[in-house]
C-alpha cells in the first residue's frame, strides 16, 4: 500500500484531503529506484485547477514514456495546510512517490498566469529548496520553468535555473539526455547549465547581464558566456497533426475545474487580434489530424470514463473539419450518455445546429466577445466581427430558443474613448432589441442578457506590447461612465453588468512587462504574506504596493507610459518567429483603425513562416500567387 | 435490472468523500464498459444509490450501492470487469443481480432498509489513552464496563437543538477480537437466506400474492444456494465465508482491509444504522473517553465498518445487505 507523506491527523483537518494523497485513476506508478531522473511537474496553483491543465498531461505523458525518468507532480497546497507545513517544517512531497522534492532531480514550473508568482516561492520555500537560483547548491533540484509567461521571464528570473521557451514536445529529451551525460561525467550544476544553454530554445538567465539606462529602460541586455545564445529561440512542435496526445489523461478523485476530456484540435490562431498574446506567441497555426483526433477521443473517453469532452482552440471554428469531428462526436457518443461542449464557437447556422443537439437550450447561455463596444475599436484590436454578425447571431439564437446571453467586453483598449465605452451598452441593448423583435407568442419569458468588462492588460509579444495602459482611477471612472450608460438603455433591466477588479490587473500588467528588478518585489511581497494572488479573497493589493514602494520601484512606470518604438524590452531576447517589426506594423496599423486579414485569407509577413509549417503552407499553390502583393501590403502600413 | 454491489474502501481512499466516490464510480463503469441505465433527460446520469455513505476518514469491508444495467455478464466476469479498471483502495466483493420488485408492490431499496452496521474500532499508532489504559486488556476492561452501565447518555446534537440521548439500546454488541466477534454475529444474523419474507411490513400484499410470483423466475442454478423455497421452511446450506459463484450472484471471499496497528486496542462494536435509530461509532468512542476521563481526540481512532445488514420482520434477526434478493 502507497504510503502518504502526510499523516491522517493532518490530512483530515484540511480541506479536501483527496488534494495530496495521489494514487488517481492512470496516474503513472513507477519505481523510484529503477530510474536515472526524476521529474516534478508543478502547476502553482491549487489541485483542482492545476489538474486541469493540459499542458501538464502533455509533458507527464512524454516524460514518462522515457523509461530513465519518473514524472511525477505537484501543485500548492492550499493555505491551510501551507499553515501547518510551516509548523511543522514537511518539506513538500510529489503526489506519486510522496517523496520530498527536494531529493528530485528537476522540479518544472508552468507559468501561466503572471498572479501565480507568489505561489512558485511558495512551492520552492516549502520544498526546502532556496527561493534564489543563485544559492542552490549541488543537491537541489534544477528549477525550470515554461509556459506562456516564460515568454517574459524576466520578474522570475532569479528565481529559475533556466526557463524552456516554447512548446514542451520538443526539446525535453535533449534536456535530460543532457542531464545524464552530465551527471555520469561528475560535472557540477554550473557546467550543466551552461551546457543547457547550448541547446535551442533555453534561456539561462545568469548567463546574461542586463544594463539599465537612468530611466530604468533598458541599455542593454548580453550575455556572459560564449556558450550562450544571443536570442532564444522558441521551440515550436511542427508535427502536430499526429503527435504525441496524452490518451490516458489522470482522473481526479476531487472534482477539477475541467471534469472532463480536453481535445485540442489546433495549436495557434489565425485570427491576429492585437491584444491577443497566444495568438502571436503560438504562431503558426498548426491544426491536428481529424482521423487521429476521432481515434484519441475513442481513447481518453474509454481511459478516463469522462462524461464529458470538450474540444480545446483558440478558436475552434477555424480548424477546418470541425463540422466532421463535431459531428462525429455527436453520432458516436450522444448516445452513450456523454455531453459535448463546444467553447469558443463562432455563431452561425452550424454552431446552433449543433449547440441545439448537445445543450439544453433552456438551461444554458450563450457567449459573444465582441471585447469592444464600437466598430472603430473592434477594428482598432483587429477583432474580425462586425456588429452585423453579432446582431444576426444573437437573433438567429434566439429564434432558436436561447433566452440567455453572456457578452465579453475590455476596457482601456488602445485608443479608447468615451463613446466606444458607450457603445458597449448600445450594442447590449441593441442584442436585447433582437429578442424582443420576435413575436410575444413565440418568446420564452424575458431575456437576460450578462456583460462583463474586464481590463486591457497588455501583454509581450503583442502589437500593444508599447501601449500604456490605463492607472486603476481611469478604469473605475470608465467604469462608472459604463455603468450610468447602461442605465440609459431602453432593455436595462434585462441586462446585468459585472466588472473585474482593477487593482489586480494593474499588478498583472506590472508583471507582464516588468524586468529582472521585479525578482526583489515579488519576493518581499511574498514575504509579506502574498499567496494566491489570482484569487480575489486572498489578493492583498497593499503589501504588493508596498513591496513596489520598499525596493522604490514604480509601478506607473510599467504601466502608465508609450513606450518608444526602439526601446529595448525586457523579452526581445526571444524570438518567436513574429517579428518585432511586424508587431510595430501592426500597432501602427491600430491606430488607424486598419483591418488586418486572417492568415487564411492573406500572408502579413509576421516572421511565423520561418518555422517551416502550419498555416503558411497551406494551400501552397494559392499563396505563390498572393506572394507578390504580400510584399506592398505588409510595407505599407 | 437493478445490481447491488458491494465493494471495499481502504487505505488512502479514506479520504474520499461521499460524493466524489460516486463521481469515482460513475466514471468507474464507464471505463469498464458497462450498459448502465441512464436517467432521462438532457443531463442523463447513471441510476445508482448507495446505502448509508461512509464519512470521510473512516474505511470499509461492506459498502453498498444499487445500480442500473440494461446489460449484465456473469456476476464474476463482472465483478473481474469492474475491478479491473479500480485504482488502489477501491474493490468489488459483491454482485448481485435483484430480482425484480414484486408486482403492486412499490419497490424499496434495501438502501433504505439499513438497520444495523458493524464497525471496527482501532486505536491508531501514536496515540494514548492515559496511563490507565495501556493494552488491550485493560482497554477491555474499561470498554465492558462502561457498556454495561445501566445507561449511556450522550448529548446529540440535530440542526434545531441538542438533546440527551441514551445510546446503550443502540449498541446490540460489542467484541474485541474477530472470534467472539463472529460468535456474537451468529446470535443475531438469521441463518438463512431469505428473499420473500424480507420484505416490510408496510409493503402492502407481500406476503399473499408475493412469493408465488416472485418464484417464478427462480433461479434454477443450484450453486445460487442464497434462493429459497419459500414453502419450505427448512435450513438451506449457506456459506458465509465461502466464495459463491451463481448465475444471480458472486461474492468474493474477501480479506478484511481494515488497518492493523501494533498497539492492538479495538473493539468490534454492532451499531443501530438508518433513519429510525442511527449510531456512528465516533459517538460510542466519545462517550467512552468521557466516562473514562481521557480527551477524546477524533484523530486517534480508526473506524472501519465490516458489514451492514437490514432486520428481518418476522425473526427481527439481521441479513447481511448482499443475501437481499431485491
Amino acid at each position: 500500500m502507497r504510503k502518504l507523506a502526510l499523516s491522517d491527523e493532518i490530512l483530515l483537518s484540511v480541506e479536501k484531503p483527496a488534494r495530496y494523497i495521489g494514487g488517481e485513476v492512470n496516474m503513472q506508478v513507477k519505481n523510484t529506484k529503477e530510474v536515472d531522473i526524476r521529474f516534478c511537474m508543478c502547476f502553482p496553483d491549487v489541485y483542482e485547477i492545476g489538474m486541469s491543465h493540459l499542458g501538464i498531461q502533455i509533458l507527464y505523458d512524454i516524460l514518462n514514456r522515457r523509461e530513465d525518468t519518473y514524472c511525477e507532480r505537484v501543485y500548492s497546497p492550499w493555505v491551510d495546510l501551507d499553515k501547518l507545513m510551516r509548523e511543522r517544517s514537511i518539506p513538500l512531497f510529489a503526489l506519486e512517490s510522496q517523496d520530498p522534492i527536494k531529493e528530485f532531480d528537476f522540479l518544472g514550473i508552468t507559468l501561466q498566469y503572471e498572479m501565480c508568482y507568489t505561489n512558485i516561492l511558495q512551492i520552492l520555500e516549502l520544498s526546502q529548496i532556496p527561493i534564489y537560483a543563485k544559492d542552490r547548491s549541488e543537491e537541489d533540484p534544477i528549477v525550470i520553468g515554461g509556459g506562456p509567461c516564460s515568454y517574459n521571464p524576466e520578474p522570475i528570473a532569479d528565481f529559475f535555473d533556466f526557463f524552456y521557451i516554447g512548446e514542451g514536445e520538443s526539446a525535453y529529451n535533449d534536456i535530460l539526455d543532457l542531464y545524464k551525460e552530465c551527471k555520469k561525467s561528475g560535472k557540477s550544476r554550473r557546467e550543466y547549465l551552461e551546457l543547457v544553454a547550448g541547446i535551442e530554445g533555453m534561456y539561462v538567465p545568469a548567463l546574461y547581464d542586463v544594463e539599465y539606462n537612468d530611466d530604468h529602460t533598458i541599455k542593454s541586455f548580453r550575455k556572459n558566456t560564449d556558450t550562450a545564445p544571443d536570442r532564444v529561440k522558441k521551440q515550436v512542435e511542427m508535427n502536430l497533426s499526429q503527435a504525441f496526445y496524452p490518451t490516458k489523461p489522470i482522473v481526479p478523485f476531487i472534482k477539477a475545474t475541467q471534469d472532463r476530456v480536453v481535445l485540442e484540435i489546433q495549436r495557434g490562431c489565425i485570427r491576429g487580434c492585437r491584444f491577443c498574446q497566444a495568438g502571436m506567441i503560438y504562431r503558426p497555426t498548426r491544426e491536428r489530424d481529424v482521423e487521429y483526433l476521432k481515434k484519441c477521443a475513442y481513447e481518453m473517453l474509454k481511459s478516463t470514463g469522462h462524461e464529458e469532452i470538450s474540444l480545446s482552440s483558440l478558436s475552434s471554428s477555424d480548424y477546418s473539419r470541425l463540422e466532421e469531428l463535431v459531428y462525429f462526436l455527436i453520432d458516436e457518443f450522444g448516445s452513450k450518455g456523454i455531453n459535448i461542449s463546444l467553447p469558443s464557437l463562432r455563431i452561425d447556422t452550424f454552431s446552433l445546429d449543433v449547440m441545439g443537439k448537445v445543450q439544453d437550450i433552456r438551461k444554458s447561455s450563450l457567449t459573444f466577445a465582441p471585447e469592444a463596444g464600437s466598430q472603430k475599436l473592434r477594428d482598432v484590436i483587429n477583432k474580425g466581427l462586425t456588429e452585423d454578425d453579432i446582431l444576426k447571431g444573437a437573433s438567429a439564437a434566439f429564434n432558436s430558443g436561447w433566452n440567455r446571453v453572456k457578452l465579453y467586453f475590455m476596457m482601456g483598449l488602445p485608443t479608447e474613448t468615451e463613446e466606444d465605452i458607450e457603445g458597449i451598452a448600445v450594442l447590449t441593448d441593441k442584442i436585447a432589441r433582437e429578442y424582443y423583435d420576435i413575436p410575444k407568442d413565440q418568446r420564452q419569458g424575458k431575456v437576460s442578457i450578462v456583460a462583463s468588462t474586464s481590463f486591457f492588460v497588455p501583454k509581450p509579444f503583442t502589437p500593444f506590447q508599447w501601449s500604456r495602459m490605463d492607472t486603476p482611477e481611469e478604469y473605475l471612472y470608465k467604469q462608472k461612465y459604463l455603468r450610468s450608460k447602461i442605465n440609459e438603455q431602453l432593455n436595462r433591466k434585462s441586462i446585468k453588468y459585472n466588472w473585474h477588479e482593477a487593482q489586480l490587473s494593474e499588478l498583472e500588467g506590472a508583471l507582464a512587462r516588468g524586468d529582472r528588478r521585479l525578482s526583489k518585489v515579488i519576493y518581499d511581497a511574498y514575504k509579506a504574506g502574498c499567496l494566491y494572488d489570482s484569487w480575489s479573497e486572498h489578493f492583498d493589493y497593499d503589501k504588493w504596493v508596498k513591496a513596489f514602494d520598499d525596493n522604490g520601484i514604480d509601478m506607473s512606470f510599467y504601466n502608465s507610459r508609450e513606450r518608444k518604438e526602439e526601446e529595448i524590452f525586457p523579452w526581445d531576447f526571444i524570438d518567436v518567429g513574429v517579428t518585432k517589426a511586424f508587431l510595430l506594423r501592426e500597432y501602427k496599423r491600430a491606430k488607424n483603425a486598419a483591418v488586418t486579414p486572417n492568415c487564411r485569407e492573406l500572408c502579413y509577413n509576421c516572421g511565423a513562416k520561418s518555422f517551416g509549417g502550419g498555416v503558411c503552407f497551406d494551400g501552397q499553390e494559392l499563396d505563390k500567387s498572393s506572394n507578390k502583393s504580400q510584399g506592398t501590403v505588409g510595407g505599407s502600413i | 435490472m437493478k445490481v447491488r454491489i458491494k465493494f471495499q474502501k481502504y487505505g488512502p481512499m479514506k479520504f474520499i468523500g461521499h460524493l466524489d466516490v460516486m463521481r469515482y464510480f460513475q466514471k468507474a463503469f464507464r471505463r469498464a464498459e458497462l450498459d448502465s441505465e441512464y436517467t432521462k433527460g438532457f443531463n442523463p446520469h447513471q441510476v445508482m444509490s448507495f446505502a448509508s455513505p461512509l464519512g470521510l476518514g473512516l474505511t470499509s469491508d461492506g459498502e453498498y450501492m444499487d445500480i442500473g444495467l440494461n446489460f449484465s455478464d456473469s456476476p464474476k466476469l463482472m465483478v473481474k470487469k469492474i475491478n479491473g479498471v479500480m485504482s488502489e483502495g477501491f474493490k468489488v466483493v459483491g454482485y448481485r443481480i435483484l430480482e425484480e420488485p414484486l408486482e403492486n408492490v412499490k419497490n424499496v431499496t434495501a438502501m433504505s432498509l439499513v438497520s444495523s452496521s458493524d464497525y471496527m474500532v482501532s486505536l491508531k499508532d501514536g496515540y494514548s489513552l492515559g496511563d490507565m489504559i495501556t493494552c488491550i486488556d485493560e482497554f477491555k476492561a474499561a470498554f465492558l464496563k462502561f457498556v454495561e452501565s445501566s445507561e449511556i447518555i450522550i448529548s446529540k446534537k440535530t440542526k434545531k437543538s441538542e438533546k440527551l440521548v441514551d445510546i446503550k439500546p443502540m449498541i446490540s454488541f460489542v467484541a474485541f477480537d474477530e472470534a467472539e466477534y463472529k460468535n456474537k454475529l451468529k446470535d443475531v444474523l438469521l441463518d438463512m437466506p431469505i428473499s420473500v419474507d424480507v420484505a416490510p411490513s408496510h409493503v402492502k400484499d407481500a406476503d399473499s400474492d408475493g412469493k408465488s410470483g416472485h418464484m417464478k423466475d427462480a433461479d434454477s442454478d443450484g450453486k445460487s444456494s442464497y434462493k429459497m423455497d419459500a414453502d419450505t421452511d427448512g435450513k438451506s446450506s449457506y456459506k458465509m465465508d465461502a466464495d459463491t459463484d451463481g448465475k444471480s450472484s458472486y461474492m468474493m471471499d474477501a480479506e478484511s482491509r481494515a488497518e492493523v496497528y501494533d498497539n492492538g486496542i479495538k473493539v468490534y462494536m454492532q451499531l443501530d444504522t438508518g433513519s429510525e435509530s442511527n449510531l456512528k461509532p465516533e459517538l460510542v468512542i466519545e462517550a467512552f473517553c468521557n466516562a473514562n476521563n481521557i480527551e477524546y481526540n477524533p484523530y486517534a481512532w480508526q473506524h472501519h465498518r465490516l458489514e451492514m445488514y437490514t432486520r428481518d420482520d418476522k425473526t427481527k434477526k439481521l441479513i447481511s445487505l448482499d443475501r437481499l434478493e431485491r
